[in-house]
C-alpha cells in the first residue's frame, strides 16, 4: 500500500518531451532515498495541458509539476515526497498564488472544463484493467447485460440526445436502432479511430489514456444491436495507442470481459484491431469499411447505409472514439444526467484540441454551448505575445473559419453549421492578426488535394483547380474574375463529390471568402498581403532612422542582398532578396520591416 | 470473471487507491510533520501507518494523508494535524504508530478528540 501516487503523463505529447526518462529516473531516485515502498509511480494518459509537458501530478495533495526535467527529480523526491515541501519553482505557475498552492481543479484551464469522455485520462494507468474497474469501469456493461434489454439500451441513448462526435453529428441511438432492426446472421460494431484532421488528437488521447472505456462501450453496442464481433480501425501512426489497445484487449479477454458468455449471461463479443496506413479518406465510413475488408480505401455511394449493408455486406454500426467514451457514463448516470448538459439540440460535452496561436495548447472538454471566447480567452489562456484574435478554424479540412464577429456564439453542431463551419472532430486552430486567411485556405486545400482518393472527378480535379487559383492569389497573379470561378467551383465540388471528403473540401475556401473577402481583394487588386505572410507580395526594407549600422543583418543574410558598412545605413537589394526574414529576426533595433 | 460480485470485489479493492487521486475539498486533511525534526523523531512510521489505515478501510474519499513541513515545535515532533472542514484544527504531538492508530479509531472514525495526545494538553508556556 502506497501513501502517495506520482502520476506521470505517458501520452504522445509528454512521451515526446521525455516523460519515459522521467519515470525511470523517478523510480531510481525513490529507490535511492528508500521510498519505493511508500510512493508509487503511475503512468497515465493525457492531462490535456500538452504545452507544459512532461507533466507530473503528486497525490493525495494534487500538486502539479510542469515541464519536469530529469535533473529536477532528486529535489522533488527529497523535498516533496519525503518532507512534503512542494518545489514551488517547478510547479505550474497558475497553481502558485501568494496565499499558497491552488488545487489544479481551480485553475482557469480546468475550472470551466467538464470531463466525461476524458474523465480517466491522466487519472488511471491505462495498462491496468484493475484501475479502470476501480473507477467504476465495466459496471455499465454489467448493468446492461443483467438488467436491460437491447431496446432499453437504445432508448437510453435516444433519450440522452448523444450525437456522433466524429463530424456529422448523427444521433447515436438512431444509428443503433436502425442496425438492430435489420436482421442478419452476423452484424458488426466498428470504431473509427482513424483520426485524420490536422490538429485533432482527442481520440488518440482516449485510446492512450482510457482504452477500456472504448472496449466496454463497443461491447454494450454489440449487445444492443445483436453483434458478436467488433473492429477498431486505428491509424498505424498512433503506436502508443495501438500498444495500449492491444494490452487492454488482452487483459479484458483474460478477465473474460471480452469473449464467450460474458458475466455468465450467454452474450459473447470479441474485438479485433485493424491498422490503417493513414489515408485521410479512410476516416470516411464507407471507405473505412472497405479498408477493413482488405481492399483499397475508397468510398462507395450511400445508400445502402452501413446499418443495412456495411462491413462484409452485413448490418454495421460505426461510431468514433469520443462518442463511445461517453456511453458507459450515460448508462451509469442515466440519460437525464447527460441531457441536462449542453444546448437544446446538442447534449453533453465536446472535446476540443486547441492549437495554433494560443497559450494553453492541449485538450479541453467543455459542455456544448460554451462560447468560443470562453474556450480561447479563459481556458486556453488567450493569444500569446499580446496579438489580437482574428479567427478560429474548426472542423479541420472540412470546416471553416469563425471570425471575431462570432466570438460569442455558443458552440454546438447547429450553430457552427449556420455560420459556415462545422463541429468536425473538434480541432480548433486559433489564428491571430499575423495569419493570412488566403494562405490558411490554401493550406487546407493542399491537404485535401493530397488526400483525395481520386475515385470521383469533382474532388480529384475540382480541388486541384481550386488550389491553382488560390496559388495565383497568394502570388499576386490572380485576376478579379478568378474569384468568381473559384466560388463557382466550390459549389460545384460541394454538390457533386461522391463522399464527405469532397463535399466538405471547399468549406475552408467558402468561409474565408464569406468573412475575409477584403483580404482576397487586397491580394488581387492591391497586390498586397495585409497579414504579411504571402512572400511574393512582400518586400523587406530597412528603416533609415532606426538602423545603427551594426552589420548584423548583412552578415546573416544568406543571399548577400544587404549592403552597407559599419555605422552606416544598410540597404536591401530587392532583386537579390529571397524574403527569408532572417534580417528582421536578427536586427536588435527593430529597423527591418516588411510590407 | 463470471459474476457481477467478482467485478465488485475488484472495484472495492482498487477504489481506495484510485480515489486518492481526487481533489475533493470536503475531505478531512491529516498532515504529518515530515521536516528533518519530524523524520528524526520518527514521523515516517506514523505517516505510513495513517496512510495505510485510511486505504485499508476504504476511507480515501473521506481523509487525505499528506506530509507537511516544520511548524516550529520541533521538541513535540512527530506532530500530526487534523483539519476537518468547518472545525477547529486539532494538533497531536509526540505521536507513534500505535498512538496514530488510536487517533484514527477514536477521532477520525469516532469523532472524539484524543485529548491526552493533543498540543493543548501539553501545557506550553
Amino acid at each position: 500500500m502506497y501513501r502517495s501516487h506520482v502520476l506521470v503523463c505517458g501520452g504522445t505529447g509528454c512521451t515526446s518531451s521525455g516523460s519515459q526518462q522521467i519515470m525511470v529516473k523517478l523510480r531510481d531516485e525513490l529507490g535511492k532515498q528508500g521510498l519505493s515502498e511508500e510512493v508509487s509511480v503511475v503512468q497515465t494518459g493525457c492531462h490535456g495541458l500538452c504545452a507544459l509537458g512532461p507533466i507530473m501530478i503528486i497525490y493525495p495533495d494534487a500538486t502539479f509539476y510542469a515541464m519536469v526535467k530529469e535533473e529536477d527529480i532528486p529535489e522533488i523526491v527529497s523535498e516533496h515526497l519525503l518532507k512534503g515541501r512542494p518545489v514551488e519553482r517547478l510547479l505550474y505557475d497558475e497553481t502558485v498564488t501568494p496565499t499558497g498552492i491552488k488545487a489544479l481543479s481551480d485553475t482557469d484551464f480546468y475550472k470551466k472544463q467538464h470531463r466525461i469522455a476524458l474523465r480517466n485520462c491522466g487519472v488511471i494507468n491505462p495498462e491496468e484493467i484493475e484501475e479502470y474497474i476501480g473507477t467504476g469501469g465495466y459496471q455499465a456493461l454489467g448493468k446492461v447485460l443483467t438488467e436491460m434489454t437491447p431496446d432499453d439500451v437504445i432508448q437510453v441513448l435516444l433519450d440522452s440526445g448523444l450525437r456522433g462526435r466524429g463530424g456529422a453529428g448523427f444521433p447515436t441511438g438512431m444509428k443503433w436502432k436502425l442496425a438492430k432492426q435489420n436482421d442478419a446472421d452476423q452484424k458488426y460494431v466498428c470504431c473509427n479511430a482513424d483520426e485524420g484532421d490536422p490538429g485533432a488528437f482527442m481520440d488518440r488521447s482516449v485510446l492512450e489514456g482510457d482504452p477500456h472505456a472504448l472496449l466496454e462501450a463497443m461491447t454494450i453496442a454489440g449487445y444492443a444491436i445483436g453483434a458478436s464481433q467488433g473492429f477498431i480501425y486505428v491509424r498505424a501512426e498512433y503506436p502508443i495507442a495501438v500498444d495500449r489497445l492491444k494490452i487492454a484487449i488482452e487483459q479484458a479477454r483474460e478477465m473474460e470481459l471480452l469473449g464467450d458468455d460474458i458475466f455468465g449471461t450467454g452474450f459473447s463479443f470479441n474485438i479485433d484491431l485493424r491498422l490503417g496506413a493513414g489515408a485521410f479518406v479512410c476516416g470516411e465510413e464507407t471507405a473505412l469499411m472497405v479498408s477493413i475488408e482488405g481492399n483499397r480505401g475508397e468510398p462507395r455511394p450511400r445508400p445502402p447505409f452501413p446499418a443495412q449493408k456495411g462491413l462484409f455486406g452485413k448490418p454495421t454500426i460505426l461510431n468514433n472514439v469520443e462518442t463511445y467514451a461517453n456511453i458507459p457514463q450515460i448508462i451509469l448516470n442515466g440519460p437525464e444526467w447527460f441531457a441536462a448538459m449542453g444546448t437544446e439540440k446538442s447534449k453533453g460535452t465536446k472535446v476540443f484540441a486547441l492549437g495554433g496561436k494560443i497559450n494553453n495548447t492541449g485538450l479541453v472538454e467543455v459542455p456544448m454551448g460554451t462560447t468560443l471566447r470562453e474556450i480561447i480567452e479563459e481556458i486556453g489562456g488567450g493569444i500569446p505575445n499580446g496579438k489580437k484574435f482574428k479567427a478560429a478554424q474548426t472542423g479541420g479540412p472540412s470546416g471553416g473559419c469563425i471570425p471575431t464577429e462570432h466570438y460569442d456564439i455558443p458552440i454546438d453542431y447547429d450553430n457552427l453549421l449556420a455560420i459556415g463551419s462545422m463541429m468536425g472532430s473538434g480541432g480548433l486552430i486559433v489564428m491571430d492578426e499575423t495569419d493570412c486567411m488566403v494562405d490558411i485556405a490554401k493550406f487546407f486545400l493542399e491537404f485535401t488535394v493530397e488526400e483525395s482518393c481520386g475515385k470521383c472527378t469533382p474532388c480529384r480535379i475540382g480541388t486541384k483547380r481550386m488550389l491553382e487559383i488560390l496559388d495565383k492569389v497568394t502570388k499576386g497573379q490572380a485576376k478579379p474574375e478568378d474569384i468568381d470561378r473559384l466560388e463557382e467551383l466550390c459549389y460545384y465540388v460541394k454538390a457533386n463529390s461522391a463522399c464527405g471528403l469532397g463535399q466538405t473540401a471547399p468549406n475552408p475556401v467558402l468561409s474565408t471568402l464569406k468573412y475575409f473577402r477584403d483580404e482576397y481583394n487586397a491580394h488581387i487588386y492591391d497586390k498586397k498581403c495585409p497579414a504579411g505572410v504571402c512572400k511574393a507580395l512582400l518586400s523587406y526594407y530597412i528603416d533609415a532612422d532606426k538602423c545603427k549600422g551594426c552589420t548584423l543583418c548583412a552578415r546573416n543574410c544568406p543571399a548577400n542582398a544587404i549592403t552597407g558598412s559599419v555605422k552606416n545605413l544598410h540597404v536591401i537589394d530587392p532583386e537579390k532578396c529571397i524574403k527569408c526574414g532572417v534580417c528582421m529576426e536578427k536586427c536588435k533595433f527593430g529597423a527591418v520591416y516588411k510590407k | 470473471m463470471k459474476t457481477l460480485e467478482e467485478l465488485k470485489a475488484i472495484r472495492e479493492k482498487m477504489q481506495s487507491q484510485v480515489s486518492m487521486r481526487g481533489e475533493d475539498h470536503a475531505r478531512t486533511r491529516i498532515l504529518v510533520g515530515m521536516a528533518t525534526c519530524g523524520i528524526a523523531s520518527g514521523a515516517r512510521p506514523v505517516l505510513n501507518k495513517l496512510s495505510d489505515l485510511v486505504q485499508e478501510n476504504h476511507m480515501t474519499d473521506r481523509f487525505s494523508v499528506t506530509q507537511t513541513g516544520c511548524i516550529g515545535l520541533c521538541q513535540y515532533e512527530p506532530i500530526v494535524e487534523v483539519l476537518e472542514p468547518g472545525k477547529e484544527k486539532v494538533t497531536y504531538i509526540k505521536m507513534t504508530a500505535e498512538k496514530a492508530e488510536e487517533v484514527y479509531k477514536e477521532h477520525l472514525l469516532g469523532g472524539h478528540v484524543v485529548q491526552n495526545y493533543t498540543l493543548s494538553s501539553a501545557d506550553i508556556k
